[in-house]
């Protein structure tokens, strides 16, 4: 019971995280350890924990059941998404050149442009489902790509393993944000991505209450740079939020499988809607991206935008909405909706949102657990 | 937020208050205070929190709006639940209580209630004309569970009930194993239902809770005096982790519960297996009567083992279920209800009861079934 076997289903090692892993007492939930430091046994020894910033019991907990999900060799967790981003883009130095998704999270964008940039770091922004685009991208000072698939919030997808082998052939890190799918639905360490990046604040905390992020390396060479970068800056996840994302882990399986299922009901809905102009999910058999989705993933996951009439109509629906909240983030228990080229994409300056599309009558839902026929019911009374 | 006549799955999510108001937060927030101001010397909605916590206020009009009831009540452990509700009789009072019943609940039964003054006949509740009989001048309530734990005993709720209202008694049910999901006991007559949030409900084997619902307006009333008189409420951050576990109880009731049907199912052609008592299979006894009152056999099943002597090799080989005591969890546990759950109760009402040494009770997860039978039939052996 206390070690992690590869043979058994993903969805049983999962419950396994931390269980009876408390040698004294057998205790089926792994304790929360608040202690900042550890007392030592004699100079130069040590009990494997110094203090917390370097290592906690509970975050080691996690961290291994995380890097046993993704199918890599080191698990990081840090106090938000934008912090284990942060972090990652420490790694890179002065002069160096990243290409990235351009349909992708604002706060990525937000960073690397107002941030990183300062830095020396730059960026280019392509179309990630295009691998022509991505390769015309590169140059001599290119040193990783950076893909968020299913894209943010247009849901394109990208090729992971044409992506994967042309990152290898040209030397560059392969970095995927896995926050929309998890690696229940898809797992790029296996497609040759070298870091997989998480806002577990997403589908992995899966209930809205709390705010984390993840990084695991496939290589344990690069999980140690990454370690050094963690303790040396110091972004960790407190051991309570710890505890509570392995707490969320458990139901993870239940909860994107039902994700999934209600998000292609709505979808089809939506898409049989007068009102509505188009609808971006991956599970329609004519999204451009369907296909390669269906090859590199096993589900379509629970994010979907959609196009109405009108930007006023946009604006009516969210102030309708009884249900579904008019919030950002995604990815919890209950249905979200948001308003992209305001909220999430408010930083993307306006000219380059407008190229991509991210107008606003653009709406972007993450589709909860609720009964679908609530959900829908209660989108139908705010399109009327 | 009004509540429209929405379906349970978006109850669960949604509960009583989903947003707190000031802020718009999706999560309501933990209020440790263990008082609030009281500005200029007028006290507001809150006094102090044993009396009212916003927090705890979550998950009591959570259980009520599931169970179908007008308020709820949230304590510290399903145990501290039944206390607070038996403490509905007086001195002088009988009650009337299941032979086959939770050790714990058996326990406070028979040796604390006595110490009040209050006397208890065991019955068996699956006869109607058993409880008729035990019947006294000085009966005030009946107590019971459905299905029984650990043998899967089927009470008719509704034929309880109308018994209990003709002759002025009051019904209280333990509705652990089921949760409002599958039973819903007040809308068949029954006054007042106890959960430990424990189980199901909390559903990660992480938090210690118990919960009281009923609707029945004036005994709400006097379980809210008893709480705050008594005091064994649940804290504010139990109280947020409980309401979370609510959240995902339809999807992992309804994982287990399809898990605990295949257990069952392959045990009962187990050559090593002697019984299995569980109301999904066909010709158990009782499943057309619970299943008259419940819309699912649940995610708990016992099983006999044919030999005592093949008991410890099973506790010895099984690795994927906790061997404890408890239910409800996401991880499957494994129950030996003699020495375990059943403890409480001397050897000899054991074995009267038909609780035998051979007896194992598992709470199916929501692990894959494929590895739960793989485990649990080399613990079986052969």
């Amino acid at each position: 019971m206390s070690q992690d076997k590869p043979q058994q289903a993903l969805e049983t090692r999962i419950l396994q995280i931390g269980v009876g892993r408390d040698e004294r007492t057998g205790a089926i939930s792994y304790p929360i350890y608040p202690s900042a430091t550890y007392r030592h046994p004699a100079v130069g020894e040590s009990t494997g924990f110094d203090y917390t910033r370097s290592g906690n019991p509970t975050r080691q907990i996690l961290e291994e059941g995380l890097a046993t999900l993704e199918g890599g060799a080191r698990g990081l967790t840090f106090g938000s998404g934008m912090a284990a981003l942060t972090t990652l883009f420490l790694h890179f130095s002065s002069g160096d050149h990243v290409v990235v998704s351009e349909d992708l999270y604002g706060g990525t964008y937000r960073v690397l442009d107002q941030v990183f940039a300062k830095f020396g770091l730059s960026a280019t922004y392509v179309d990630t489902s295009q691998t022509a685009a991505v390769a015309a991208a590169i140059t001599p000072q290119t040193k990783a790509l950076l893909v968020e698939t299913p894209g943010n919030p247009l849901l394109g997808i990208a090729d992971l393993q044409t992506l994967g082998e042309l990152c290898r052939s040209r030397g560059l890190l392969f970095l995927v944000d896995n926050t929309f799918l998890t690696p229940l639905l898809q797992r790029p360490l296996e497609f040759g991505a070298d870091v997989v990046i998480h806002s577990a604040t997403k589908y992995l905390g899966g209930h809205s209450d709390l705010c984390a992020g993840v990084l695991v390396a496939r290589e344990a060479a690069l999980g140690e740079r990454l370690y050094f970068l963690q303790n040396s800056t110091g972004a960790i996840l407190p051991p309570q939020d710890c505890w509570l994302l392995i707490r969320s882990l458990k139901t993870l399986s239940l909860r994107m499988e039902r994700h999934c299922a209600t998000a292609i009901k709505v979808a089809r809905w939506l898409k049989s809607h007068p009102k509505v102009t188009a609808v971006y999910y991956p599970g329609l058999e004519d999204h451009p991206g369907h296909q390669l989705s269906k090859q590199q993933t096993r589900g379509f996951g629970g994010m979907l935008s959609f196009r109405v009439e009108s930007d006023e109509l946009a604006r009516a629906v969210l102030k309708k909405l009884q249900l579904i909240s008019f919030a950002e983030s995604l990815g919890g228990v209950e249905s979200l909706m948001t308003l992209p080229a305001v909220q999430t994409h408010g930083d993307v300056p306006p000219a380059e949102r407008e190229r991509l599309g991210i107008c606003e009558s653009l709406l972007r839902l993450s589709v909860g657990i609720e009964a679908v026929d609530d959900i829908i019911a209660d989108l139908e009374q705010a399109l009327e | 937020m009004k509540k429209p006549s929405y379906r349970t799955a978006t109850l669960l999510v949604h509960q009583g208050k989903d947003r707190d108001p000031a802020t718009g937060a999706s999560v309501v927030p933990i209020y440790p205070a263990s008082t609030y101001h009281h500005p200029g010397g007028v006290s507001g909605e809150y006094d102090y929190s044993r009396s009212g916590n916003p927090s705890r206020e979550q998950v009591e009009e959570a259980i009520a709006l599931l169970e179908g009831g007008v308020r709820g009540f949230a304590y510290a452990t399903g145990m501290a639940a039944v206390g607070s509700a038996l403490a509905l009789l007086k001195s002088g009072d009988h009650l009337i209580a299941p032979e086959d019943l939770y050790g714990g609940s058996w326990r406070y039964i028979s040796t604390v209630l006595p110490q009040q003054g209050i006397e208890a006949s065991f019955v068996d509740t699956t006869d109607l004309s058993a409880i008729e009989a035990a019947i006294r001048p000085n009966t005030r309530g009946i107590f019971l569970e459905t299905p029984s734990n650990p043998l899967f005993k089927i009470t008719d709720l509704a034929a309880v009930a109308q018994l209990a209202r003709a002759k002025g008694l009051l019904t209280l049910l333990d509705n652990t194993f089921m949760t409002p999901l599958l039973q819903k006991p007040l809308q068949l007559g029954i006054d007042v239902v106890i959960h430990s949030g424990t189980k199901f409900l909390g559903g990660h084997s992480d938090l210690m809770a118990g919960l009281i619902t009923t609707a029945d307006v004036e005994l709400g009333k006097r379980l809210k005096y008893f709480q705050n008189a008594f005091g064994a409420v649940l804290s504010p951050f139990d109280c947020f982790l409980l309401s979370r576990g609510i959240k995902t109880l339809k999807l992992r009731l309804e994982a287990a519960q399809a898990n605990a049907q295949i257990l069952a199912e392959r045990l009962q052609q187990h050559p090593a297996v002697a019984q299995v008592y569980y109301p999904g299979l066909e010709g158990f006894i009782g499943r057309k009567r619970h299943f008259a009152q419940a819309s699912g056999a649940g995610a708990i099943l016992s099983f006999e083992l044919k030999e005592l002597s093949g008991i410890k090799p099973l506790l010895q080989t099984v690795k994927l279920p906790i061997i404890a005591p408890s239910l409800g969890g996401v991880e499957t546990i494994l129950t030996h209800c003699w020495s375990m759950s059943h403890a409480a109760i001397p050897a000899a009402t054991k074995r009267q009861l038909g609780i035998r040494e051979t007896l194992v009770r598992i709470s199916a997860g929501i692990e894959d079934v494929e590895d739960l039978w793989e485990d649990l039939a080399a613990g079986l052996g052969g």
